[in-house]
């Protein structure tokens, strides 16, 4: 059976005016089923840069990437975007949600585009995929009335919604304080263990700690990629970490 | 997507934005209402210019006196008033084709009698005027061929002149002091309206064409003959016919050209009508113009709503939207925004028009055709100054303009 991800040789090159700035020097990434990976790397190592060629946002230069037995290679922009629509599911940094629009709306969006009618009633759908974030009650809400772990819920709800066979999440946490950040991460590994495959870009060790597998990128090239023995359970530590507005929210990640 | 799910995304993206839509929308609104109120002003002078002219009466010809040629200089239209009543019996005599001829003989001044005085002008015809300018009488009698020889002091009234003089009485019997002469007054006329340069046509005293040539005007010349020629189908010969006659009346040697000038309603009608066309597509065309304006102005709110909304755009491609469903989104709310604005200025249009009928006094006629192509062009509008934003909108790459501020 062929693998969920595989990258051969993928290079990516950006031209800066007359500057050509090499982000991916030939990266090899195999990404199974039901994994839950944690791609980190310093800023510049380009872990943004896979993220968005895995995502099928971006193409890259040379190399190859299969993503579900597809050679992605070989598509056209049309294409792309229904790989966008159908097998991925994205989370930003910065939730990236449309502003005065429920969060309803914002989590059928992808259902908008979805011509294989493959959910008939996308309006459940979206309810569903809320109730499963844990936002049943907050769906008539728009993102300025939520707080900004409840906005990146939404956001994974969206990314949840069009049953993807992979979540990308690039920096889902860099916007939240500890405790919400730990809630979000809770959140992932609740999802994976419903089979659901997850790449997480981080630059943040503690994080990548809740995860299966840490995959490290330098210079665009992978440097390092272990199983993570010692995997920590996000919802427990959550427990010990103090909400904000709590003096003792200062503290940062359990054990660090 | 579906256009259902376009519209309505249009609809939601636009509501987000109540005012500034809109306002976009207000230069199609002005636009789409201005070309429709503009030619219905048009028409409905078009078609009170043709009802006034027709009203003038039936196959009516009316002989104008010329600008007489003196050693190749023009002397000016009217200048030398060359009809006289000469004229008008021999045509009356002699034309065949005609039913009736009647001078007119224009005088005028103070009038006193009833409850005070008033100026008018008093004109003086034959007894068949009224039928050939198809005006009937509202009371008493016009006069007859007898009083025309006898040159009799009788009038009749129009109705401006009956209000100003007799607001509450009979006039009839009643006499009336027409430049210190006294006139018996015998009849009164219908209202007959204004004509289309705004001329009150009932602000007049009719009396025989022979007691005002000889006891008011006291000149040589008239100013007008007016005929009726037996039948529509005939008018043409009855006008090359008086042309003759005239011509031999004033002895007119052949080239030599015309000291005056035969009209037929047709004419009138058309050299009216011809003018008030022009105004129309004048009047439509500064409107339609508007409505360009108004289509800049989508443009424009497009073009800022595109970069405001890059993330947006981002963020729908990420989620798997293809370009071209990007390109229909904005394009779908740029026509959304025309035909909305193109749908709240046809109800304006409808609103001004009464308002002017109402208020102004103005006919307008508004044609269903007009109301199809100010929509359908606003509709175009919105289609060719969405375009270009849509493209733009369309174009992006996603990555950018997910990482757009």
């Amino acid at each position: 059976m062929a693998s969920l991800i595989e990258t051969r040789g993928v290079t990516k090159v950006y031209h800066m005016g007359d500057v050509a700035v090499q982000a991916l020097r030939g990266v090899d990434l195999v990404v199974e089923d039901g994994e839950f990976v944690a791609l980190m790397g310093a800023s510049g190592s380009g872990k943004s840069t896979l993220m968005n060629v895995l995502g099928c946002l971006d193409e890259a230069t040379s190399g190859e990437y299969h993503l579900g037995g597809v050679n992605v290679h070989e598509l056209t922009g049309d294409e792309f975007a229904e790989i966008r629509n159908q097998k991925i599911g994205f989370v930003f940094q910065g939730f990236n949600l449309l502003a005065r629009t429920t969060a309803l709306d914002n989590v059928e969006l992808p259902l908008f585009y979805d011509r294989s009618a493959r959910i008939e009633d996308p309006r459940a759908a979206a309810i569903e995929a809320l109730e499963r974030v844990g936002l049943g009650d907050r769906v008539e809400h728009e993102p300025s009335e939520l707080s900004g772990g409840e906005q990146q819920r939404v956001a994974i709800a969206r990314a949840l919604v069009n049953r993807p066979s992979i979540i990308l999440a690039d920096e889902p946490t860099g916007n939240l304080d500890s405790h919400t950040s730990l809630d979000v991460m809770s959140l992932f590994q609740e999802l994976n263990a419903q089979g659901i495959t997850i790449l997480v870009v981080t630059h943040e060790h503690d994080l990548a700690r809740y995860t299966s597998r840490t995959v490290t990128l330098r210079d665009g090239v992978v440097v390092e990629d272990r199983v993570n023995e010692s995997r920590r359970n996000a919802a427990k530590d959550a427990k010990d970490v103090p909400e904000i507005g709590d003096p003792a929210s200062v503290g940062g990640f359990p054990g660090s | 997507m579906k256009v259902r799910n376009l519209v309505r995304i249009a609809f939601k993206s636009l509501t987000k934005n109540r005012m500034r839509s809109l306002l976009t929308s207000l230069g199609v609104i002005i636009g789409v209402g201005a070309v429709i109120v503009m030619v219905g002003i048009g028409s409905g002078a078009q078609a009170d210019v043709e009802a006034q002219i027709r009203s003038l009466g039936a196959n009516l010809i009316v002989i104008f006196p010329m600008h007489r040629r003196v050693g190749g200089v023009s002397q000016g239209a009217g200048s030398r008033n060359m009809l006289t009543l000469a004229d008008a019996t021999k045509l009356k005599e002699q034309a065949l084709l005609v039913t009736a001829v009647s001078p007119l003989v224009r005088s005028g001044g103070q009038i006193i009698g009833g409850v005070g005085n008033w100026n008018t002008s008093v004109e003086g015809v034959d007894p068949s005027y009224i039928d050939i300018r198809s005006w009937p009488l509202a009371t008493g009698e016009f006069f007859g061929d007898r009083e025309v020889r006898a040159k009799s002091k009788v009038a009749v009234l129009g109705q401006t002149v009956l209000e100003n003089l007799f607001p509450d009485s009979d006039p009839i019997g009643e006499t009336i002091r027409i430049r210190n002469t006294p006139f018996r007054v015998i009849g009164t006329l219908t209202e007959k309206g204004q004509t289309s340069w705004g001329h009150d046509q009932d602000d007049v005293i009719l009396a025989p064409s022979t007691t005002v040539f000889y006891r008011l005007a006291g000149g040589r010349y008239i100013s007008r003959i007016y005929a009726s020629a037996s039948s529509p189908e005939e008018s043409a010969a009855a006008q090359e016919e008086l042309t003759l006659l005239l011509r031999e009346a004033h002895r007119l040697h052949p080239g030599e050209e015309d000291d005056f000038r035969v009209r037929n309603q047709a004419e009138i009608m058309e050299t009216a009508s011809e003018t008030s066309r022009v105004m129309t597509l004048l009047l439509g065309s500064v409107a339609g113009v508007s409505l360009i304006v108004g289509g800049i102005g989508i443009m424009n709110i497009m073009l800022v709503s595109v970069t405001e909304r890059t993330r947006e755009i981002g963020i729908r491609l990420a989620v798997g939207a293809r370009s071209k469903d990007v390109l229909r989104q904005f394009l779908t709310e740029a026509v959304v925004l025309s035909l909305v604005g193109g749908i709240i200025g046809i109800i304006l249009a409808f609103v001004v028009s009464s308002l002017l009928s109402k208020y102004a006094g103005m006919t307008t006629l508004i044609d269903p055709l007009v109301i199809a192509i100010a929509f359908g062009f606003s509709g175009a509008v919105g289609v060719f100054f969405g375009y270009y934003p849509a493209r733009k909108a369309a174009r992006l790459n996603p990555i950018d303009a997910l990482r757009h501020e």
